[in-house]
């Protein structure tokens, strides 16, 4: 019984890392940029929720909406104050390394205005437990919400992208940015909007994080973050699908190695994983293989 | 050529400029003790910039790993030290784990180069990354002792280790090596700097250092003609990695206390922000980016609070400047107009 307990956690924290490797997977798709700055918008996300309950009280769904909205405009603005400029550098290490910048901003920011001791994440979903088997197995309001959140968020983000014009458009960028302008598609609010959708998701993501895992310091994100694109690479950068399976694998393989192996060691674990899909298969599951043209 | 040598001496003489000034300030007593503490740290920081300069600046590659592999030095010397203790003289054996330290953190180095330098860019930098998470959480469940019938090993706890009464415990799991004693000292900083920065200059002036900035320039061309991309890759970075493993060293024998926390992901990230403010591909940059930066914020306590704040704006800015098309073209713009100005004057 232990053993699926343990299955059904690795499988709601799996849907967090989903839900933040969809982020970095359409960022990675279509500006082909490592967005290090996206865990940290996570903690931003979740910062504003925990500060429009507590402080304003609001109402946690409108407080999540309106945490969203500020993501959204947080990706975009940091897209196109750091990131555009740099588009056609020279240097593959100059974008990745003022992302790494940006991430660095967003975590001392945050240190600055909310300061650097843990607070504790209010239990805001209250969706009833289900208790199964005689109460041998409990699960959660929470990763009920979690994994039902992961399972709307990618149908209706495979929707999107497969079946609306701006989806399509995005498709057309991340193929072939040249080809897709030459189509008459506006390749900047194209990019920007794959940031914006990135954040938006991101906000959500750090909303569930910190209702799982109620501890909030300006350093939450970085971790998942890192892990997440971790997630991503698995499942094979650029793909919707192979995030949320790399994501839900990752969880797993995260949560049974805590309970199995040793909790310290669990994160080392994770990344061994990463290691071993880039060497073995460095496309992922779903990934697509690009040859270089010299 | 000249230009080069003349430059490589400046560099030298800046080293030898700031050790006799501070050597000047210390014997007038012209300085604070927190600044005479920061000494053994600024060279610490010094040579960990300049060889992430090493792969940053001439191999081309984002490692994300520096702090793991001083972490793998500071750990192995402050192993050896502790050890041996009671057998060996100081002198020479904090010589041995100043050697211990650079020879496993470049084994280390070369273990984790093989597979990763296959990567490129935004992989490499994220598997460095790993690397440097993957050695931290190992190191912190290790916990090794010992005593008369040799040394004892365990993953658990120190308890389970079963010592006989003398039996010391050398590696506490989390709570890491206590009691090194302190062998570093700003003279030996100074020298361990000079040798990096000796070692640095001279690998990137000769043949290979060549070859490792052509592959940085363009890999495919190298490669066609006939450039061992692999060797001098993984070339560049085993002997970074070993000079992070000696500014290891100085880090575990300066402090009593030795912890994984120190060699996270942030200072990682720290030694990032010298070599990219001091200037990609610049050693003497890096030094001076690391000392000043290093230096001033412990002298200006009322910025400490926003230091971090700042070096994030200042990174970003410094980029954007940097590399950026348009900045480039405005620079080339004020450039110009400079110029026909210059003209019109004459």
């Amino acid at each position: 019984m232990s053993f699926i307990s343990y299955l059904i956690n690795g499988i709601s924290l799996g849907s967090i890392y989903a839900i933040i490797a969809l982020g970095y997977t359409m960022v990675y798709g279509i500006a082909k940029m490592l967005n290090f700055a996206h865990g940290d918008v996570i903690m931003i996300g979740a910062f504003v929720v925990l500060n429009m309950v507590t402080l304003a009280g609001v109402n946690p769904i409108i407080a999540v909406l309106i945490s969203m909205a500020v993501c959204t405009l947080l990706g975009m603005a940091i897209e196109k104050i750091a990131y555009k400029p740099l588009r056609n550098a020279s240097s593959p290490l100059a974008v990745l390394i003022t992302a790494i910048g940006v991430s660095y901003f967003l975590q001392n920011l945050a240190l600055i205005i909310f300061g650097a001791d843990a607070k504790s994440f209010p239990n805001l979903i209250t969706l009833p437990s289900i208790s199964l088997a005689d109460g041998k197995l409990v699960i959660t309001g929470t990763t009920i919400a979690t994994i039902i959140t992961c399972v709307i968020i990618l149908l209706g983000l495979t929707f999107f992208v497969n079946k609306t014009k701006q989806g399509r458009a995005m498709k057309a960028v991340s193929e072939d940015k040249g080809a897709a302008m030459l189509m008459g598609i506006n390749v900047n609010a194209t990019i920007s909007l794959t940031f914006a959708i990135g954040s938006g998701l991101a906000a959500i993501a750090g909303f569930l994080l910190c209702s799982a895992y109620p501890s909030l310091t300006p350093y939450t994100g970085a971790m998942p973050g890192i892990k997440a694109f971790t997630a991503a690479v698995f499942g094979g950068i650029g793909s919707i699908p192979g995030a949320m399976i790399g994501g839900i694998l990752l969880g797993v393989i995260e949560i049974l190695g805590k309970a199995y192996i040793s909790s310290q060691v669990a994160d080392a674990i994770v990344f061994a994983v990463l290691i071993i899909v880039l060497l073995v298969k460095p496309t992922g599951l779903f990934g697509k293989n690009i040859q270089e043209k010299v | 050529m000249k230009k080069k040598i003349s430059n490589n001496m400046i560099t030298y003489g800046m080293i030898l400029l700031f050790y006799v000034i501070m050597q000047v300030m210390i014997s007038t007593g012209s300085i604070s003790s927190l600044l005479q503490g920061l000494l053994v740290p600024l060279c610490m920081y010094a040579i960990a910039a300049v060889s992430l300069n090493l792969v940053v600046g001439f191999s081309g590659e984002l490692s994300l790993g520096q702090a793991g592999f001083m972490c793998v030095g500071a750990y192995a010397s402050a192993f050896f030290t502790k050890l041996t203790e009671e057998t060996l003289p100081e002198g020479p054996r904090f010589l041995i784990a100043i050697l211990i330290g650079a020879v496993v953190a470049a084994i280390f180095g070369f273990l984790i180069g093989i597979p990763v330098l296959r990567l490129r860019g935004d992989y490499l930098a994220i598997v460095t990354l790993a690397f440097g998470e993957i050695i931290k959480n190992l190191v912190s469940v290790f916990h090794v002792g010992v005593d008369k019938s040799g040394i004892h090993f365990s993953v658990k706890d120190a308890a389970s280790l079963n010592l006989d009464e003398e039996g010391r415990v050398l590696i506490d799991g989390p709570l890491g090596i206590t009691g090194t004693p302190k062998n570093a000292n700003f003279t030996i900083g100074i020298i361990l700097l000079f040798l990096t920065v000796f070692i640095v200059l001279n690998l990137v002036n000769s043949r290979s250092g060549r070859a490792i900035t052509a592959i940085r320039d363009n890999r495919i061309a190298a490669e066609s003609i006939g450039l061992n991309v692999t060797k001098y890759k993984l070339m560049a970075f085993v002997i970074s990695t070993a000079l992070a493993g000696v500014a290891g060293v100085l880090y575990s024998h300066n402090l009593s206390t030795l912890n994984v926390k120190f060699f996270n992901y942030n200072t990682s990230i720290l030694i990032l922000v010298f070599v990219v403010l001091g200037g990609i591909g610049n050693v003497k940059g890096s030094i001076i980016a690391a000392i000043l930066l290093t230096a001033l914020p412990e002298l200006l306590r009322e910025l400490q609070d926003y230091r971090m704040l700042i070096y994030a704006i200042l990174l970003i800015g410094m980029m954007l400047f940097n590399w950026a098309p348009s900045a480039i073209a405005f620079r080339e713009r004020v450039k110009d107009k400079f110029k026909s100005n210059k003209k019109e004057a004459a």
